[in-house]
Parts: C-alpha cells; structure tokens; sequence
C-alpha cells in the first residue's frame, strides 16, 4: 500500500522490481483478515488489483505474467491448449454431458489440463456420483473462470471470459454449479452475477459434506494422521472452513491434525493471482509451499489434504522438493474418501 | 554501493539484500511523524554468523548500519539517518528453548511478540510472556532494547527488566553474551555478574545487534478478570495507583482518559487486570483490590464501574487493539505517541499538560498510562493520530509531539524511545558526566561509529 500511495504521490515510479512486487501478491487474503482498520482493510484487494491494472496499461509487467495472460486471451485458458480439449480429463469415465441435470460440474482450469488436476476431476466427480449427485459436464466451449485474470487486474479480459462463459452457460440453462475449484467458486459465485451469471454455486465439498452419510465405507481402515490445508477462495475469500473438515472427520480412521495457521490464519500455497503459472514468487526454501510442506510436516501427520487442484499442485512439488515425499503424501479429500468406500 | 550489496548478497544470499528503490523507500521512514530518510539497502540475515560477516564488511568499509525489528517503534528510530544499510532482523525468528521450571525463554533477535505467544499457547500454555500492545509482528528485541512495557509490567516491570540476557554482535564483529549465559548453559538471570546488558538497552540500536535475547515468563492463569475504576479528580490518581498496586495482586494497570467516546470525556478510568488459578482466588484478588480503595468508593467520590463480562472480554484481548483503532481516527495512517517514563506523583501535572497541547494544536488525542512495578514509575502516553496524506495535519501532530516532550521534561518526566529532537532534549537536560560515559563507552564498542549514527548525539 505505501508503495502505491508513494507512486501515486509521484515519490516514486514504475519499473520492473515493483511490478515484481505487486505480481507476486496471491490475493490469498490474509493482509485483509489481519488489518486492524475496518472500512480500509476490505479495500486492500481492490487496491492491489487497480495497482496491477496500471502496469498493465504501461505494459510494465514480468515476462511470466504476460505469457499468462496471452495464453488466457487467445486460448482462454492458462496452458495455451485448445478448448476443445476441455472435458478430455473425462475420457474413460461415464459422466454424462450436460443437459437437465441438477448441477453443472465445473472442472476449471487445472482440473481439465494438467495432469494432477485431471486425475482430481475424476476423483471429485466419481465421488459425487457416489453421493448421487445428479451432475453433468460441458463438452467444450467453456472457458477459464476468469478468477485469477481478475486479480492479476486484467479486467477486460476477465470479462470477456466470464461473459463467453455466461452466454455458454445460460443458452444450456444452468442453475446450479458444483466447481472443483475454489477459484472458480469465488469468480462464479462474487463476480458473475455482476455479468449476467447468476447461479446457485457450490464448491464440491460444499455438497459432499452433507452426503457422507450416503457413502459406504469399508470396515476396520487403517487409521492415519491427516492435516488440512485451507486454500484461501474457499477459507479467507468466502469463510467456509468446515466443509472439507466435516468430510474429513466423517472418514473412519483419519484423524486431524491442525497446522499452527488454520483457517483464517492458513498460509497460502503461493498458486493464487496467477502465481501458479507465473512463477513471480521464488520457489526458494522460504517461498509458501516449502514453508506450508514444513509446516505439515511439524503436525506429524502423513497426509496433507486440499481441496484445490492448484493448492494440490503446488504442495505436492514443495514435498518433493523438502524431501518430504516418502513421509507426507498430498491428497485431495475425495482421493482419501475414494481410496476407503466400498 | 553496488560492489557492496553484492558482497552482502554472497553473505545472505540474493534473495536477501535489495538496493532497489522500491525497497530503499519502504524501509525510509515509519507510521510516525519522522520525515522519511533512505537507506543505501537493506539485507536479512538469518543467522548470528550472518550478521557477524555483515558487521565486519560494514566495519572494514565504514557503512553506517540500523539494526531493525518490527520497524514500529513510530518515532523514527529504524530510520537510516546517515544512508547506509538496514539490518532486517525478521527473518531470525527462531523460539530456541522455554524453561518451563525457571519460567524463561530463549528466542533469537528477531522474533516477534505474537510468535512467542502463540508458541506459548501451543506448547506451554500455563506459561506467558509480558505482552506490548503493540501489533504482534513488533519483535521483544526491538522491545527491549527501548525499555517497552506491557501487559505484566505491573508485576515484572519494564520488559528490559524481565531480560535474563543476550547474545549480541558488537558493530566491529565480535559475539558477546551477557548474563548468566555468558558462564552457563542457562539463561536464568542477568546477577551476580557485571551487568553488560545495559551496555545495549536504551541506546536505540547505537551499539550493537542483538541476536539472542533470554525472556522471563509468568504463570499464565486459567482464570482472567478484570476491573475498571473511575473517577474525575486528577489529583486523586497517584494515591489510587499507590493503593491499587500496594495489595501486589495486578498483573497490569492502565490509566486512560479520551475525549470519546462521549460517554468517557472527563472521567480517568484505570484498568486493572488480574488472574489466579482457581475462582476462589481470583474472588479473594477482587476484594483485595476493591478493599484498597474503599476509602474512595464510600465517599462516592469515586469507584468501579459497572462491566457486564462480555463487555470485559474486550479489554482482556493481549493485545489490545484499542490503540491501533484510535490510530486510524483520522483516517491516512499515521500515528505517534509520546512515552514519558516518570513517576506516578506527576500523573495530575501530565494529564493537564496533555489537554493544554491537545486544545492549543486542535489535535485528536488520547492520552494513557502504563504502571510499572508496585507503582514504581508509569509509562504516561500522549497519542495523536493524524492523516499522513495530510502534510498539514503531519506537522500540526509534529508540534504536538514536541510541545508534549518538552512538557514531560519540565515535570521531570523522560521521553521514551525518543525521536532525534527529543534525543537532543534529554542529552540537554541530562548530567554531563553522563554523557560523556555514553561517548566513552561508545567509542570503545563501535570505533567507527557505524551503529545508527545520528542518535544519542548532540
Ligand atoms: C499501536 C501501537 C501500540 C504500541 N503499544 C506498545 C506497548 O504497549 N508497549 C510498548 O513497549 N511499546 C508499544 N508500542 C511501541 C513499539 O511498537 C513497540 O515497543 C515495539 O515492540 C518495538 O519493537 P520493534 O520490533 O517494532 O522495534 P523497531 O522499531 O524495529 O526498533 C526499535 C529500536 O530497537 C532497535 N533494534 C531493533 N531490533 C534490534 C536488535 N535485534 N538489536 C539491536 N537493536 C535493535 C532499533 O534500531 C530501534 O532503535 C506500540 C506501537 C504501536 C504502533
């Protein structure tokens, strides 16, 4: 903020470090969560994301970040892949287009292109049909949420992403969206019906926690210590830390240990604002992950479970990299409940 | 410089030194009044080696350093006065060890208050450490070494004296232990030796880095309670602190006085918290502190007020965050206050100077106290919040700050942790032979003098 207000008081000017400064912010939330100043602390964001809206208008912004976001204009989405490759991660399971199911199932970004995300997808959505969920998926056509175009304060891009989406979405008759990303939960749910999008929106653990008494699990598990990272669009951004933990502890066998910073003191992952794809923020010994990896670690628990394809991504290399791999394995929570129903 | 912030990169690695103007500029100034001053650069070491390496290269090349903590100290103390480099010791955040038997803890020189406490509460939670109420990321170095006070100073005192010794890198490189670690393992009080400590508290950062600092701890209680007594009559205050504080049973007392809300304009409350370990014993510390005023209560001249307990909850918070709300009365984020350390009999002579300077410089104020000891001496704080995108509002809180550090000098009360021209006040007022002592004796630590330059100089 002090940096903004000095380049607004033209005390200073902007160059590439500061824009390294202002990219590097996740908007994971917490500056907002510990501000002692009521009024002010809910205008940080917004603050940051105009900032960053100004370098983009000087086109002074890192080599990462414009790569991201040309990816996002001329493919809509982050990995520069065709859009018609959208539902592939859904190849080999029976999910069912969709067409007057009761939800829309949104795999974003990460859930329909990168590996570890896909494999998510197919997690999450084999265990809503588990739950019988009534669910169905697009074929293609759909673009990215948009979320993180937002905060990195590109917003005529994130506009014409949502409003392709809107138009999509509406023209099928969408309701109801279950998203596997808190991203896209936050951008659907905040942002849309500001552009024509109003839907009932749901994270999917959202709709999981009040169906695990439908779910059969089998006898005698084998019990193990579990934390849980709470990724900053479902926890700081929209205030639902129970969700994932009632699924949790409805598990035969897991047990949670908590990290030192839960809940609205969670330590992001370091994806969030594009950061995922940028790679602004170092990947050094104190970078987010890393630090979050260790942090789990302390706990004593053997597992990490998310609940965001990129929380997932990120984590999983920062255990890797700690050397934590053999002791401290990342699951997202359908994995852990897939892996114990019968 | 460049040459220089690379050799200090290969010391902390990269990542840790930036001469950036970016950097240069956010580590310029404070939320305070002080006019912003630029560092050369700034570097974070994380470990004493560290910033014996960094001492050394400063040394051999004469470059000016200003060892930092949280940077809140608000009366510009963190600021580079003549360029060089900022030491941000943030990244030494380490709880080394708790004794819980001994009750104290050893932490490294840039752990922060909210870090201990939260470390406490997980690992040791009949146990705490006297509080500031200052935001939890101020570390207990940076604290100490300007004599802080907090939430247990009624009962332990100034926090420089909770210290049970340091570990400290002298300007010129070496590492020095002072108190009982400079002889044992462990770090259980400053006695019996010569007393090297002081040789680093209260000299703003002129001589040296501390890099390991031991802390008492105090039995942390299952129940909490607190009091507020009120009255109108300044004069009474130093006899009801000296009453209050005789029965030795409060953990904190502070006496506040603000002219809103409106319902609180002209009375003097105090606050006064205490704690046991079993309702029975918290009763019996509530008649002792209510039976220690009675002759004030029965002549209804004054007494204690009224609090529902969810009303109470809010002044049981450590920290407390009723300072940083006034803080930002004006909206901009500035704030500063004046400190002044002197005894209780003054309180009545302070209060009226305080509303003197609040009505000549049209200020928003609040104005407070701290008690330390059994009534020993109080921290009497002047605040005055103003809007830092308002150059007209700086200076008017500018000539209040100094109006009220003069005022505080004249009563026979001394500025804490002063700004440079409150520095220059108190070295005016001060025992020549004294401060003499402190240029002898800083001339031997840092012969170059590199140390926060600046301070403590006529
Ligand atoms: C809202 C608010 C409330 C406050 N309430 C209180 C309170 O209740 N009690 C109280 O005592 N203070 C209070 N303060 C004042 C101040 O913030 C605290 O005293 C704080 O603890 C100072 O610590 P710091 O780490 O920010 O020190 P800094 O500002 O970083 O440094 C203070 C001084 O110590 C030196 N220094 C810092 N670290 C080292 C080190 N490792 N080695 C050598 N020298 C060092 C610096 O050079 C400087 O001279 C308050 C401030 C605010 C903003």
């Amino acid at each position: 903020m002090w940096l903004l207000r000095a380049w607004l008081d033209g005390k200073i000017t902007l160059s590439q470090r500061f824009a390294e400064i202002m990219f590097s912010c996740t908007a994971c939330g917490n500056c907002t969560e510990h501000c002692p100043f009521p009024g002010f602390k809910n205008l940080l964001l917004e603050a940051f994301t105009s900032g960053r809206e100004s370098f983009l208008d000087d086109g002074l912004v890192p080599a990462g970040v414009r790569d991201y976001l040309t990816r996002m204009q001329l493919h809509g989405n982050p990995y520069g892949l065709p859009g018609k490759k959208r539902a592939d991660w859904a190849a080999g399971t029976d999910i069912a287009p969709f067409t007057d199911q009761e939800y829309l199932f949104y795999a974003g970004d990460e859930g329909s292109y990168d590996n570890r995300g896909q494999e998510i997808a197919r997690s999450a959505s084999r265990l809503l049909a588990k739950a019988g969920i009534s669910f169905g998926i697009l074929t293609g056509g759909e673009n990215s949420d948009g979320n993180d175009v937002r905060a990195s304060g590109e917003t005529a891009l994130f506009e014409d992403l949502a409003k392709k989406n809107t138009d999509l979405f509406n023209n099928k008759n969408v309701k109801k969206i279950i998203t596997l990303s808190p991203h896209s939960f936050n951008s659907f749910k905040k942002d849309y019906p500001k552009l024509g999008g109003n839907y009932q929106v749901f994270h999917y653990t959202q709709i999981l926690a009040f169906n695990m008494g439908k779910l059969k699990f089998r006898e005698n598990p084998e019990p193990v210590l579990a934390t849980y990272h709470d990724p900053c669009y479902l926890g700081r951004h929209n205030l639902d830390y129970y969700s994932p933990r009632m699924m949790l502890s409805a598990v035969p066998g897991i047990k949670i240990a908590e990290m030192d910073r839960n809940k609205k003191n969670a330590l992001c992952c370091g994806g969030g604002g594009g950061n995922l794809f940028t790679n602004v923020l170092s990947s050094g010994y104190e970078s987010p992950a890393r630090s979050r990896a260790r942090e789990a670690k302390a706990t004593g628990a053997k597992i990490i479970a998310v609940s965001c394809p990129l929380c997932a991504i990120m984590l999983e290399d920062a255990v890797k990299t700690e050397g934590l791999a053999g002791d401290l394995r990342v699951m997202e929570i359908s994995e852990i409940i897939n892996d114990r129903i019968m | 410089m460049n040459d220089f912030i690379r050799q200090l990169a290969e010391i902390t690695g990269p990542g840790f030194v930036s001469g950036e103007p970016e950097e240069r500029y956010l580590y310029s100034m404070d939320q305070g009044t002080m006019p912003p001053v630029s560092p050369d650069a700034v570097v974070m070491p994380g470990s004493t080696e560290e910033v014996q390496q960094i001492m050394r290269l400063a040394n051999k090349h004469k470059v000016p350093v200003v060892p930092m903590g949280g940077g809140l100290v608000l009366s510009g103390l963190t600021r580079a006065l003549h360029g060089g480099i900022i030491l941000d010791m943030k990244r030494m955040n380490r709880i080394l060890k708790v004794n819980p038997k001994s009750r104290y803890a050893v932490i490294e020189g840039g752990a922060s208050e909210g870090m201990l406490q939260a470390y406490l509460k997980k690992h040791h939670p009949e146990l705490k450490h006297s509080m500031p109420d200052a935001p939890p990321i101020a570390t207990l170095a940076g604290n100490i070494c300007i004599h802080g006070s907090g939430h247990l100073s009624v009962l332990g005192g100034f926090h420089s004296d909770m210290l049970t010794g340091m570990e400290v890198v002298l300007p010129t490189g070496e590492i020095v232990k002072s108190g009982s670690c400079s002889v044992s393992t462990d770090w259980f009080a400053r006695a019996p030796l010569p007393d090297l400590s002081g040789l680093f508290l209260g000299w703003s950062g002129t001589t040296g880095v501390v890099t390991k600092l031991g802390i008492r701890l105090f039995p942390s209680y299952a129940h909490n309670d607190m009091l507020i007594f009120v009255c109108e009559d300044a004069d009474l205050m130093p006899d009801v602190i000296s009453r209050l504080t005789g029965v030795q049973v409060a953990e904190d007392m502070t006496p506040w006085m603000t002219p809103k809300p409106e319902w609180a304009r002209g009375f003097l409350h105090i606050n006064i918290s205490y704690g046991a370990h079993s309702k029975k014993e918290l009763t019996f510390k509530r008649n002792l502190l209510q039976a220690s005023v009675k002759k004030y209560s029965d002549q209804k001249i004054a007494g204690f007020l009224p609090m529902p307990p969810p009303q109470k909850s809010r002044f049981l918070k450590i920290p407390s965050s009723d300072l940083v709300t006034f803080a930002d009365l004006r909206k901009g984020g500035g704030f500063e206050y004046v400190g002044a350390i002197m005894a209780i009999e003054h309180f009545a002579e302070a209060y009226r100077a305080g509303l003197n300077i609040a009505r000549t410089y049209n200020v928003s104020y609040s104005m407070g106290a701290r008690i330390i000891g059994a009534g020993h001496a109080m921290m009497f704080f002047y605040a005055y919040a103003f809007n830092r995108a308002d150059p007209e509002d700086i200076k008017r809180a500018q000539h209040a700050l100094e109006a009220t550090n003069t005022a505080a000098l004249e009563i026979g009360g001394i500025p804490w942790k002063s700004e440079l021209p409150a520095q220059k006040q108190i070295i005016d007022k001060m025992d020549p032979g004294t401060f003499n002592l402190m240029n002898k004796i800083r001339s031997v630590l840092d012969p170059n003098h590199i140390m926060n330059p600046g301070n403590w100089e006529k």
